[in-house]
């Protein structure tokens, strides 16, 4: 068995190249331009996502305007049922009373995010919007400003005061030590979190479904190989069924890191709004 | 165990052994990241499945958090994730 393997890496690699390498990291995350190279309105694969994602959920609103209150067209009806979903299952939980403004805000995040991410399965395009640290990014600074602007607004300079000398710590001496890490964790930390949590989730996602597809072909072309056939067509079976079940469970993701981002962005402007007594 | 140290032993540009090295701590990285947060989520998930067996009706509230906590926990293998990137490919 050693011996075969040892063979068969030496067969690969004595080839000059395996039949079907890993592509460089760089090869799966960066699309050459589809227009306007080198300017700054260099337009590639990942523009044309976001602006798809953007343009989408604009057009199901814009639809869901047909009809009335008593006899609402098919648009209006799942439109609804996205905002009642965001309303019940995001903001009420994670932001409390108080949650009606911010939840446009919320079902923005949460429609781009998950129409950016299903592009990760969708043939021809198979790559996520948010695998380019550039969108989850300005989603968390979004979040980020909007929940200090929130504190701000409703607490006014208390807000940062409560965050840096917070009052339910007696010791003083501990309230200093509590306020700092409190400082660091809400001002640097989250925002940072918030974005990689996205970010990184996605780009394993899209490494995982490579690796599988590499896989896939590479066992196929290695089954015609004289002595290593038998073993690459079982791994041939296994890794097919791998890329079959990881692209159900990256839809699964998909839809879980955008309700994730958005109740944190929830969670985050409900602590602004009624801070810890 | 030999086979290794005679790959290395070939290794003449310092490059290459940097990125072996290089490619040998990003498994330790992801793989230790994985450990703290595997515990956490299976604790979590756990303990949330046995809350809404005792009551059902408290599900969805359940659900909720549970996807909070799991989201703070996952953070901290996906930071290792991130790390293993970095040192692999940077």
């Amino acid at each position: 068995m050693m011996q075969a393997l040892i063979a068969f890496a030496e067969e690969v690699e004595g080839g000059s190249e395996s039949p079907v390498p890993f592509p460089p990291p760089r090869n799966l995350v960066e699309w050459a331009p589809i227009f306007g190279e080198g300017s700054t309105f260099e337009f590639n694969k990942i523009a044309l996502i976001a602006v798809i994602a953007f343009a989408l959920p604009t057009l199901i609103f814009l639809f869901a305007r047909g009809g009335s209150a008593d006899n609402p067209s098919k648009m209006r009806i799942f439109a609804e049922g996205i905002v009642n979903f965001v309303e019940e299952k995001i903001a009420k939980p994670g932001i409390g009373h108080g949650y009606e403004p911010y939840v446009p805000l919320l079902t923005t995040f949460f429609l781009f995010i998950v129409i950016g991410n299903l592009f990760e399965v969708i043939p021809f395009f198979q790559m996520p919007l948010n695998a380019r640290m550039a969108a989850p990014l300005i989603l968390a600074l979004t979040a980020w400003a909007m929940f200090i602007a929130v504190g701000l607004k409703h607490h006014g300079f208390k807000y940062v005061k409560d965050v840096i000398w917070p009052p339910s710590v007696e010791n003083p001496f501990m309230r200093g030590f509590v306020g700092f890490i409190e400082l660091f964790s809400t001002f640097i930390a989250r925002p940072l979190s918030h974005a990689v949590r996205l970010f990184a989730n996605m780009l394993a996602g899209h490494i995982l479904l490579v690796t599988f597809g590499v896989l896939t072909i590479g066992t196929f072309a290695a089954i015609g190989l004289s002595f290593s056939g038998g073993i690459s067509a079982v791994a041939w079976v296994g890794s097919l069924a791998g890329l079959i079940a990881f692209t159900g469970f990256e839809v699964g993701v998909s839809f879980i890191q955008g309700f994730v981002f958005a109740i944190l962005a929830a969670v985050y402007i409900g602590s602004s709004l009624h801070p810890a007594h | 165990m030999s086979t290794i140290a005679n790959i290395l032993a070939q290794v003449e540009d310092p490059a290459d052994l940097k990125a072996i090295e290089a490619a040998g701590s990003a498994g330790f990285a992801y793989g230790l990241a994985a450990i703290g947060p595997g515990i956490g989520i299976g604790y979590l998930v756990g303990q949330a499945v046995q809350a809404m067996a005792r009551q059902p009706e408290s599900a969805g509230q359940v659900q909720t958090t549970m996807f909070l906590g799991i989201a703070f926990t996952e953070a901290l293998a996906l930071i290792g994730f991130v790390v293993f990137i970095l040192l692999k490919f940077v």
